[in-house]
């Protein structure tokens, strides 16, 4: 069956350009807009790399975040194909386990490009761009970086209507969302952007009095480096999808259930045909319910808690369609030689044992794991920010308090890298970490006045019972935080 | 089983339930229950029907003020509101729908309840767009009003 979604209700994916490539000299066709992975996956092509013991990979994360889709492009090893976009006529190989090093001119930071900011904010999903537009609404200059060749995060994906309140553009979509805030970032002649990049480190610079950062510039699949010397620094990098241990975890076909929601919804790909999804948390249920928007075969959800995890608006919308959710039920196992050709699930007992002889056979070629996300830390782990460990915000989290500063001064963190959430609450975060960090380097139009508002709201929002998990996560941060500061 | 485990709301779930009288005048239903922090419904209506305690509180629809206008229909990110409208004999619902195919004015659709299940026909009525949201209004049995909370479409 044909892997292209050509209809779709609420994307619209007609008008792209056919773009011709070679893998392994094979000469395949993909689409304006593609990654890499994306055309090879429409193509039929699962497996993308091999393990170190030769086990086949294929796409997982779709965010760059994990590296299971590792290849060489036009010669150059390493690239993630996921977010590399796909060009005319290029040449993708698989690659072996031992790479030789790229016959490419080299770069040095001597012909680098060299920026100086205020304010360095990493990653520009919802919080980022929220962070960059407060802190230059206050006056501070910005500089947006993100891997990405298209600013807005994960919110690209996001095809349904967010919840919140009007200042958080609730009723709106994610995907309208994202091109709001991409339009208005462009409208700051005071923030740069900087795509296709990656911070990859810190460095001390004793004839500056701030932090200075690496960063590469990727450009048709080569790396430049840019030197960032900045003032503050504003952390929003986002999150790494869990991975759930069982046999075949690692066959292509397993798919983070967010990997699956880029896929079919930026690159109009179906993962699949016929999907079981593990985990009934909120992500669980919207990416099954876009699954079948993509006209894609949702068996069931299996969820080990005895209790479905995201809203119950959610889980409605996936039952009217006819879509069983199966509460203390787990996966056991994926088989299949290449890729998934089906998987068995069980049902599990009061302490979340699997109950003998329940197995049951699941006919899928897709399984999605929505079982959680890890915050992405390491370049905070560089900066030397004390760390916690806090299981109710996903993991280790760099502490903070409440206008979001790490205790290495002028060093924020927002969004999910201060703690797994949502995008609403993402977004304030962003903003209270903008006017912050523009409001210490004393920009302050009305950074006070605002500041208070948007900590009071972001104190609404987690108020209900599904803000449970956030405000307790919070609330050891900032114990942690006490505890750092001998209070 | 009660809707956390299967997903599916009884009617004894729901806070309130609009009289024969109500229904008769056409009123807006939340199959909103729990405790989400959400509020654009309270903000979508025109005449003040919808309130809430906080944003954190399911709504509350007035539904002797509530003019079955169905903004807070096209608005809710859950779609979990429906216009309900009832006549002697037959039951006017209308459903945010988001899939292929849009069905067509006068179209015979199969109508579903809250598990996805056929439980008759349905005739679509109406089918307007507002904003990203399309909305269907579908007739079927009277006795199906507080039943059917999906179509889907036989072509």
């Amino acid at each position: 069956m044909p892997l292209r979604i050509r209809e779709h209700p609420i994307i619209d994916f007609s008008g792209r350009k056919e773009i011709h490539f070679y893998f392994n000299n094979e000469k395949l066709i993909g689409y304006s807009g593609d990654s890499i992975a994306s055309a090879l996956h429409a193509s039929g092509v699962k497996k993308l790399s091999e393990s170190l013991k030769g086990r086949p990979r294929g796409f997982f994360c779709g965010i760059g975040k994990c590296s299971s889709c590792l290849m060489t492009v036009n010669g150059i090893p390493n690239i993630r194909t996921c977010i590399a976009p796909l060009q005319e006529g290029i040449h993708v190989e698989t690659q072996p386990r031992f790479i030789p090093w790229p016959k490419v001119e080299e770069d040095s930071w001597e012909n680098g490009l060299k920026i100086e900011v205020d304010i360095l904010v990493v990653g520009a999903g919802p919080a980022g761009l929220s962070a960059s537009i407060e802190a230059a609404k206050q006056g501070a200059t910005v500089l947006l970086v993100d891997e990405n060749s298209r600013v807005g995060g994960q919110l690209i994906k996001q095809t349904h209507k967010f919840f919140g309140s009007k200042h958080e553009k609730a009723g709106t979509r994610g995907i309208e969302i994202a091109d709001e805030l991409g339009r208005e970032v462009e409208r700051y002649k005071n923030i740069k952007i900087l795509l296709e990049s990656t911070v990859f480190g810190v460095y001390e610079d004793p004839s500056y009095d701030g932090f200075t950062f690496g960063v590469m510039k990727r450009e048709n699949y080569k790396s430049r480096l840019v030197k960032v010397y900045c003032r503050k620094v504003i952390v929003s990098v986002g999150a790494m999808e869990n991975m759930l241990l069982f046999p075949g975890n690692d066959l292509p076909g397993v798919y983070g259930a967010g990997g699956v929601q880029t896929l079919m919804n930026v690159y109009g790909v179906k993962p699949g045909n016929k999907v079981l999804m593990v985990g009934a948390g909120n992500v669980g249920l919207i990416v099954s319910y876009q699954l079948l928007q993509a006209g894609i075969d949702v068996d069931r959800v299996v969820e080990a808690a005895p209790i479905i995890g995201g809203y119950h608006v959610h889980a409605a919308k996936l039952r009217r369609f006819g879509v069983p959710i199966y509460t203390s039920h787990s996966i056991k196992e994926v088989y299949g030689k290449e890729y998934v050709e089906g998987a068995v699930v069980v049902k599990l007992d009061k302490n979340w044992k699997p109950i003998k002889g329940s197995e049951e056979d699941v006919e899928c070629d897709t399984v999605c794991l929505a079982v959680g996300l890890t915050p992405s830390t390491r370049l905070l782990e560089q900066l030397h920010v004390t760390m916690a460990d806090i299981p109710e915000a996903g993991g280790r989290i760099a502490i903070h308090d409440e206008y979001l500063e790490t205790t290495v001064r002028g060093v924020y963190v927002s969004g999910d890298s201060s703690g797994i959430e949502e995008a609403s609450t993402a977004m304030i975060e962003g903003k209270i970490a903008g006017v912050s960090a523009a409001l210490s380097l004393g920009y302050n139009r009305d950074a006070d006045e605002l500041r208070r508002d948007y900590i009071e709201r972001l104190k609404q929002l987690r108020a209900g019972p599904f803000g449970e998990k956030p405000r307790k996560a919070k609330e050891r941060i900032a114990e942690e935080w006490r505890r750092y500061h001998g209070l | 089983m009660g809707y956390e485990e299967t997903g599916v709301l009884s009617l004894d779930d729901l806070r309130s339930i609009p009289s024969e009288k109500q229904l008769e005048k056409g009123v807006a239903i939340a199959e909103c229950i729990q405790d989400i922090p959400c509020n654009p419904c309270v903000d979508a209506c025109p005449v003040d029907a919808i309130s809430m305690k906080d944003i954190n509180s399911p709504p509350i629809i007035d539904y002797d003020r509530c003019t079955a206008c169905g903004n807070c229909v096209a608005v809710c990110p859950g779609l979990a509101i429906f216009i309900v409208k009832t006549s002697v004999d037959k039951a006017l619902i209308t459903i945010p729908y988001e899939f292929l195919p849009i069905p067509k004015k006068n179209e015979i659709v199969d109508a579903l309840d809250r598990e996805g299940k056929t439980v008759g026909e349905g005739k679509v009525t109406r089918v307007i767009k507002r904003g990203t949201t399309w909305m269907i209004t579908v007739e079927v049995d009277r006795s199906l009003a507080m039943i059917v909370r999906n179509i889907r479409c036989r072509v």
